[in-house]
C-alpha cells in the first residue's frame, strides 16, 4: 500500500529568505542620496580635524566674508563667515558631528525601547497592551516640542537633554508600529510551536520574533533620521538645545538670524545642509522599504 | 453613538489626566521650586514655613492631586515675570495662535487641494511631479528654515511684507506660509490617493459614460468622496500646528502662546510653561477626538 503525500504548496512567503546583502539589487539604488549621506558621515567622523579652520575661532577681522563665488570672498572660507569671523564650513562639520551623535543615541535608544515595549505589548496582551497602549496615547497627547519644552525648562540644556527629549517623545512610534506588527506575528505557527516544545519569552522573542521585524525596524530608523535632526535643529534654533560652545546646524541658523539683512548665507548654508541630509536619509528611507518590506510602502 | 461619543469622551479624558501627570513630574525633576522663590539667604524657619504653605512637604502623590484639583478650577499660580495669574496669560495669547493656525491651515489646503487633484487627474504630467517633488521636501526643510528664508526674500531683499509683529493681514502671510508648508506634502498625497480611488470606481464611468461634463464629474462627484480621508489626517495637522508654532512664532515675534511659553522657558517662568503645555495638550486631546467624532459621522461604516 502507498501513502500518496499531498504536495506541499510553496509559496512565496514560504521561501526561503536571501540575506539583507545578497538581495540588495543595484538597480534603483539611491546612489546620489547615499553618497551625500557618506559625505556627511565622514565630516561627522573627522570633526575638526578635517575641517578648514578652527570651528570657534575667531577672528573678528574676517567677520561677515561672503562665499568665495562672490565679490569679497576668497577659497580660505569656501561657505563664508560668520559675526565673529568663524568659518561657516568648519562649523557646518562640526554641526555634522553633534547631529551624529544626537542621531546615534537617540534612534539607538528609542528604538530599543519601542522595540521592547512593542513586543511586550503585542506579544503578551492583556493588561500589559492595555497599559502600554494607554502610555503612548498619553505621551502622544502631548505635542512633541511642548513636552521638549517642559523638560528642558526644568533640566539643563545640552546635548543629553536633547538625546533624552528624543527618546522620550519617539519611542511611541516604535511602540504602535511594532506591537502591530508582533500582533499578526504572534498567531504564526512557528511560534505555537516554539511555546509547545518549551520556549520561554525571551527565546521567543530572540529567536522568533525580533528576526522577522528586522527589516521593518531598519527602514523606520532610516526614516527617523531625517526628523531627529529637524527636532533637534528645532530645539537648537529655540535655545533649549544644544548650548555653546558646542556647535550645531540649529544653533548656526540662530546665532545667522540676528544677521540676516548683512550676511544672507548665515542662514541658507546651515539650512542647505539639514535639507540635505534629511532628503538623503528620507529617500535611502523610501527606497530601503521597498526593497525590504513591500507590505509598508504605504507607512 | 452615544456610547461612541461616550467612549471617545472617557479616552479622551484619561490622555488629558495622564498629559497632566507627566506634566507634574516633569516639572518636579528640577527639584525644589523654592530656591526661585526665596532670596538666597532666607532663614531656615522661612524656608519650611514657605515650603508648608505651598504644601511641598507633603507626600508626592498629595501634590499632584493638589496641582491636578487646582489646574481643574485653572488655578496654575501667578506668573513670576508678568505679575498675572498664568491661565489669563495664555487665554490671552491663545487667540493669536489659533488665528495663525488657521491661516496656515488655509494655506496648506489652498495648496494642497488644486496639486492632489490635479496630480490624480492628470498622473504622470509635470503637475504630478511636481506635486512628489513638494512631499519629498516638505518633510525635509524645518519649518523655521522656511520662516528665515521667507524673511529674508520677502521682507529683506524684495521688501514686500513685513517679517515681524502682527497689526494686519499682510503680517500673517508670512508666518502662515512656514507653519503651513510643512501639511502640505501629506494633505496632497492624501488628496491624490483618494482621487485615484474614487476616480476608479463604477458611479465616475457611468458618469463619465452618460456624458457628465469632466469638471463636473472631478470637482462635485469625486473631490467630495476624496475628501473624507483628508478629515482624518486634520486632526494630526490640528497638533502639528499647535507643536510648530511654538517655533514659527518665535521665529516672526507673533505674539502668540507657542512664543510665550518659550520665553517662559527662559525666565524659569513655571506656571506659564506648565499652564501653556497643559491648555495645548488639552485641544490638541479635544481635537483628536471631535475628528475621530466626526469622521464616524460622516462615514457610518467607521466606528470608534
Amino acid at each position: 500500500m502507498t501513502v500518496i503525500l499531498a504536495p506541499t504548496p510553496v509559496t512565496v512567503a514560504d521561501a526561503p529568505q536571501l540575506p539583507f546583502l545578497v538581495r540588495f539589487r543595484l538597480k534603483g539604488t539611491p546612489w546620489i542620496p547615499i553618497l551625500i549621506l557618506l559625505l556627511i558621515i565622514v565630516a561627522a567622523m573627522g570633526g575638526e580635524s578635517i575641517a578648514p579652520h578652527d570651528p570657534n575661532g575667531l577672528d573678528l577681522g574676517a567677520a561677515f566674508r561672503p562665499p568665495f563665488w562672490q565679490a569679497g570672498g576668497s577659497y580660505d572660507y569656501l561657505l563664508g563667515t560668520d559675526n565673529l569671523g568663524r568659518d561657516v564650513l568648519s562649523r557646518i562639520i562640526a554641526g555634522a558631528r553633534v547631529s551624529a551623535i544626537v542621531v546615534l543615541y537617540a534612534i539607538g535608544f528609542s528604538g530599543a525601547i519601542g522595540t521592547m515595549l512593542g513586543i511586550m505589548a503585542g506579544y503578551f496582551g492583556g493588561i500589559v497592551d492595555m497599559i502600554i497602549v494607554r502610555i503612548t496615547e498619553i505621551m502622544m497627547a502631548i505635542p512633541t516640542l511642548a513636552l521638549a519644552l517642559i523638560f528642558t525648562a526644568t533640566m539643563d540644556p545640552g546635548l543629553s537633554t536633547v538625546i533624552i527629549v528624543i527618546v522620550l517623545t519617539y519611542w511611541t512610534w516604535y511602540a504602535r508600529i511594532i506591537r502591530s506588527e508582533i500582533l499578526s506575528l504572534r498567531e504564526r505557527d512557528y511560534v505555537a510551536f516554539a511555546k509547545v516544545a518549551g520556549c520561554g519569552p525571551v527565546t521567543i522573542f530572540l529567536r522568533h520574533l525580533v528576526p522577522n521585524i528586522f527589516n521593518t525596524l531598519v527602514v523606520l530608523m532610516t526614516l527617523q533620521v531625517g526628523q531627529v535632526i529637524i527636532f533637534e535643529a528645532s530645539l537648537s534654533f529655540l535655545g533649549v538645545g544644544i548650548q555653546p560652545p558646542d556647535t550645531s546646524w540649529g544653533l548656526m541658523l540662530a546665532d545667522a538670524r540676528q544677521y540676516i539683512t548683512y550676511a544672507w548665507w548665515g542662514i541658507t548654508m546651515p539650512g542647505i545642509a539639514i535639507i540635505l541630509t534629511c532628503l538623503s536619509s528620507n529617500l535611502i528611507g523610501d527606497w530601503l522599504r521597498d526593497l525590504l518590506d513591500p507590505k509598508r510602502r504605504q507607512l | 453613538m452615544r456610547i461612541v461619543f461616550a467612549k471617545g469622551l472617557l479616552n479622551a479624558l484619561i490622555s488629558m489626566l495622564g498629559a497632566s501627570l507627566i506634566i507634574f513630574i516633569m516639572s518636579r525633576l528640577s527639584g525644589d521650586p523654592l530656591s526661585l522663590l526665596l532670596p538666597m539667604d532666607a532663614p531656615q524657619s522661612a524656608v519650611q514655613a514657605m515650603r508648608h504653605e505651598l504644601g511641598l512637604d507633603r507626600p508626592m502623590w498629595d501634590q499632584y492631586l493638589i496641582f491636578l484639583w487646582k489646574a481643574v478650577q485653572g488655578d496654575f499660580g501667578r506668573s513670576y515675570r508678568w505679575q498675572m495669574p498664568a491661565i489669563e496669560l495664555v487665554f490671552e495669547r491663545l487667540p493669536a495662535t489659533i488665528y495663525l493656525a488657521m491661516a496656515a491651515f488655509a494655506f496648506s489646503l489652498a495648496l494642497a487641494i488644486p496639486l492632489g487633484v490635479l496630480s490624480a487627474v492628470r498622473r504622470g504630467s509635470w503637475i504630478d511631479q511636481i506635486a512628489r517633488i513638494i512631499a519629498m521636501l516638505g518633510q525635509a526643510v524645518p519649518s523655521f528654515w522656511v520662516g528665515l528664508l521667507l524673511i529674508l526674500v520677502f521682507a529683506v531683499n524684495l521688501q514686500w511684507l513685513p517679517a515681524f509683529g502682527a497689526d494686519g493681514v499682510q503680517h500673517v502671510i508670512l508666518p502662515a506660509i512656514a507653519l503651513g508648508w510643512y501639511p502640505v506634502a501629506a494633505q496632497t498625497r492624501v488628496i491624490r490617493s483618494g482621487m485615484l480611488e474614487v476616480l476608479d470606481s463604477d458611479y465616475i464611468r457611468m458618469g463619465r459614460a452618460v456624458g457628465t461634463p469632466e469638471r463636473l464629474l472631478i470637482w462635485k462627484y469625486a473631490f467630495r468622496n476624496a475628501l473624507l480621508p483628508l478629515v482624518t489626517i486634520m486632526g494630526v495637522y490640528f497638533a502639528y500646528m499647535l507643536s510648530g508654532s511654538f517655533v514659527v512664532e518665535t521665529v516672526f515675534a507673533w505674539p502668540g502662546l507657542g512664543r510665550t511659553v518659550v520665553e517662559a522657558v527662559f525666565a524659569r517662568d513655571y506656571p506659564v510653561v506648565q499652564a501653556g503645555v497643559l491648555i495645548t495638550s488639552i485641544l490638541f486631546v479635544l481635537s483628536n477626538f471631535l475628528v475621530d467624532l466626526s469622521y464616524s459621522i460622516i462615514d457610518p461604516r467607521i466606528r470608534l
